[in-house]
């Protein structure tokens, strides 16, 4: 058969290259990120523009999870802080916002994002310290992510007639947000860039575990010159999300997090007017085919499980790997996961960091637990673990059932459970299993199998041989149970608006 | 010599078989005079959960349908209406309406199908698109239907609302189960005569007759209906959205006590056919 180059005789041996075992002969030396993360001992809630102090005078700590030790003071709000926040809102919307023109709010966004490139690295050291993350994802992947959703989001404040075809748009008013723990600064983002470019303000309320980053994009929100009420934090805890979810003033309500907690948000609106965008749990399928690049999909495995400590909704957690070569990707994923560096998370080498809290330790341990009850094989490297802090292993699960509660409930954690298919309908089949739809990965040289795969995966996001991108271009949300509504591109700005 | 005439008994029309309602239990409905005119099927919540089993075993057959075989089978669907639409007028003329307001509605009815008929083959080029992603990466976003979707038509213009609720649906490939007016059903059992000899698969469009105090809780709670389209009032929309949770169905629901124009052009739009897609993005690698 002709091919369009000519194939290269290789000079390679069949057998495979011995593997090199280096143990702890040759550890690698500590390479630390030092930037300093200018962090405050007491940080305020942001309120019209300014740092005030909570109306109880309570502060809770935020812990660095990697060592347990206290980062800062976080303020304690309580629904009277959440109403004052509203009120700025709702104010900044109907005195200055909601008229400025579209070409001059985008102006405010562009220089957000703008600020947020100057001060990457110490935004990235500020969140690996309060969330746990390993300082390359913090650096390479969270921080320059959330300045590029400002960036795009900037320049559709001017072109708003272009997002919905044959209709004009308006911005809804005030918006109320909550966010959870695993990317803190990049899920703010998300939030923030659409709301604001459509015309509308915020009250937005980070985990309570991390909101560090959040408050410091304050000081950015600050220096950028963005008018007073636009944009408003509280922090706290579960009550302080309640309050922001059940105040009267919001229009929309957008909260991402588990689906437990997404079905309580949507009871407790029931009967309002209020707009939603929901972005819960998952439990994706990763799909290995057997004519799939192998090599290059153990890598896309181990990034679509072990990215962020597998604290990702759309984490690839479930590998349904094609019969012929399940045996050999297991092999394969084994020797991979022993040489992944878990630790110090502002280490340059590390790979998995620290998990963001003791509770969700307990969590991954108590369903790690039941896998092993339930009969699942399990996997974990011998890695050595940082005495202090909260830290879990790399964890392979095979022999998984459909009905392991390891296959079916989101762990959020560096765990994978793996299960076999012999066709692509039983693949189809098993992938489809599940009360979620967020996402789900393809491995296949194959075009068309793609495609057929994309098209019959009840999932918002498909990727294939890849895993975990993301771009403020790309629409992400889910199918089913993992919410509904869209981040991202047009699709997600249709999302804070009306139609006129 | 007079000739008593033959009357005719209603059935529902469900997975493409015209049927009674399982529990045997009818309600007599009467012109707009006061006179008897027929014993109407008043369906239960089994009567739902099976019209749900039948639009899920319709519904990915007509999923997959080309964008233009759908397109001209609600065309058809129009024809079919238009062909009858002296009887589908005398209908609506029994529920309280004028003969002009009847015709006028027929006619708005037709349209409206031929304007959805007209969407199948093209919403996509509008909804969806190719996103510029900064990764070698040919990342595209395109629609799907929802799947199943609950339609409570509302108590007036009960044909013309009954069809700009679930044509917009079904433009997609999505199946429908659809209640409808309680107090005028007989247009929809009409329709539904239309729906069976419209190249519809049957299954794709299931009408049910009945009392939405019976049939809205499970209409909120089914967890294969993936989306609830229709018109309620404040109780119902509490009640459909609690219930809706659970299963985290998307609700579309216009307000009873804020009647819509379905007459007017702004009853019908590219958006409405938006309401009940899912959005799905692909990243396809770019290499040799």
């Amino acid at each position: 058969m002709p091919t369009l180059t000519a194939k290269k005789t290789s000079t390679r041996p069949a057998r495979p290259a011995p593997e090199l075992i280096f143990g702890d002969l040759w550890e690698f030396d500590p390479s630390p990120e030092t930037a300093d993360p200018k962090l405050k001992t007491r940080y305020d809630l942001f309120i019209n523009g300014q740092f005030v102090a909570p109306k109880s005078g309570k502060y809770f700590d935020s812990i660095n999870p990697a060592n347990e030790r206290k980062l800062a003071e976080i303020a304690q709000a309580s629904a009277a802080d959440v109403d004052a926040a509203y009120q700025a809102a709702k104010a900044a919307y109907d005195n200055v916002w909601g008229k400025l023109p579209g070409r001059e709010r985008a102006k405010y966004l562009f220089r957000i994002a703008r600020l947020l490139q100057d001060r990457a690295r110490e935004f990235a050291v500020a969140e690996t310290l309060d969330g746990g993350k390993p300082i390359k994802e913090s650096r390479d992947f969270d921080v320059p992510m959330a300045a590029a959703h400002f960036f795009y989001h900037a320049g559709w404040a001017d072109k708003l007639d272009y997002v919905a075809p044959g209709r004009r748009v308006a911005p809804l008013g005030v918006v109320g947000q909550v966010i959870p723990w695993n990317f803190p600064l990049l899920m703010l983002a998300w939030k923030l860039a659409p709301a604001l470019a459509m015309g509308n303000t915020v009250v937005l309320k980070p985990a309570e575990t991390t909101s560090i980053t959040c408050l410091k994009l304050a000081e950015i929100l600050q220096d950028a010159g963005l008018p007073p009420g636009v944009v408003n934090f509280v922090t706290g805890a579960g009550d302080v999300g309640a309050a922001v979810m059940n105040h009267p003033i919001p229009a929309k309500l957008s909260f991402t997090g588990s689906t437990e907690v997404g079905k309580i948000i949507m009871r407790s609106v029931a009967g309002t007017d209020k707009k939603m965008t929901l972005e819960l749990g998952g439990k994706a399928a990763n799909i290995v085919f057997d004519d799939a690049p192998l090599n290059q999909a153990v890598e896309g495995i181990v990034n679509g499980i072990f990215f962020n400590q597998g604290h990702v909704c759309c984490a690839g957690s479930r590998l349904l790997v094609h019969e012929p070569v399940a045996e050999q990707v297991l092999t394969k994923l084994k020797n991979r996961i022993k040489v992944l560096r878990v630790g110090d998370p502002l280490d340059k080498n590390t790979d998995i960091g620290a998990i963001n809290s003791k509770e969700q330790l307990r969590k991954i341990t108590a369903m790690v637990a039941s896998g092993v009850k339930e009969g699942a094989e399990m996997f974990q490297p011998t890695c050595r673990l940082p005495p202090k802090g909260f830290y879990f292993r790399p964890t392979l699960f095979s022999g998984v059932s459909m009905s392991h509660r390891i296959a079916r409930e989101e762990i959020f954690g560096p765990v994978l459970s793996i299960l076999t298919f012999r066709t692509v309908d039983e693949a189809i089949e098993k992938a489809n299993n599940t009360a979620y739809g967020l996402s789900a990965g393809v491995w296949t040289d194959k075009g068309s199998r793609i495609l057929k795969m994309s098209t019959e995966l009840k999932a918002g996001v498909v990727w294939a041989n890849t895993y975990n991108k993301f771009d403020p271009a790309s629409p992400f949300g889910g199918y089913k149970e993992s919410g509904f509504g869209r981040e991202g591109g047009r699709q997600g700005l249709l999302d804070y608006c009306k139609l006129i | 010599m007079s000739r008593l005439p033959i009357t005719k008994t209603p059935k529902v029309y469900v997975g493409g078989a015209f049927i009674r309602s399982e529990s045997a239990r009818v309600f007599p409905l009467k012109d707009a005079a006061g006179n008897f005119f027929a014993n109407i099927p008043q369906c239960t919540r089994k009567d739902l959960r099976n019209a749900v089993e039948a639009a899920a075993k319709a519904g990915p057959g007509w999923a997959k349908r080309t964008a233009y075989n759908r397109g001209q089978i609600i065309y058809r669907l129009g024809e079919m209406i238009e062909a009858r639409a002296g009887e589908m007028a005398a209908a609506l003329v029994l529920g309280g309406a004028s003969k002009v307001a009847a015709a006028r509605e027929v006619a708005a009815t037709v349209d409206r199908l031929i304007y959805y008929a007209g969407w199948t083959d093209k919403y996509e080029q509008v909804l969806g698109n190719v996103n510029p992603v900064a990764a070698p990466y040919f990342n595209f976003t395109v629609t799907e239907p929802m799947g199943i979707v609950g339609v409570l038509a509302p108590e007036e213009s009960p044909l013309l609302a009954l069809v700009s609720l679930f044509a917009p649906a079904i433009t997609s490939g999505n199946a429908v189960v659809a209640l409808a007016s309680t107090s005028q059903p007989y247009p929809a059992i009409l329709l539904g005569e239309m729906l069976a000899t419209s190249d519809l698969p049957g299954g794709v469009v299931n009408v049910l007759t009945g009392f939405r105090k019976e049939m809205v809780p499970t209409f909120a709670t089914h967890r294969h209906l993936r989306a609830l389209v229709g018109v309620a009032n404040a109780d119902e929309r509490k009640a459909l959205a609690i219930g809706a949770a659970d299963s985290m169905k998307r609700l579309q629901l216009l307000k009873a006590e804020e009647p819509t124009d379905w007459l007017a052009d702004s009853a019908q739009s590219l958006y409405a056919v938006r309401d009940t897609l899912e959005f799905k993005t692909t990243w396809h690698p770019i290499g040799a």
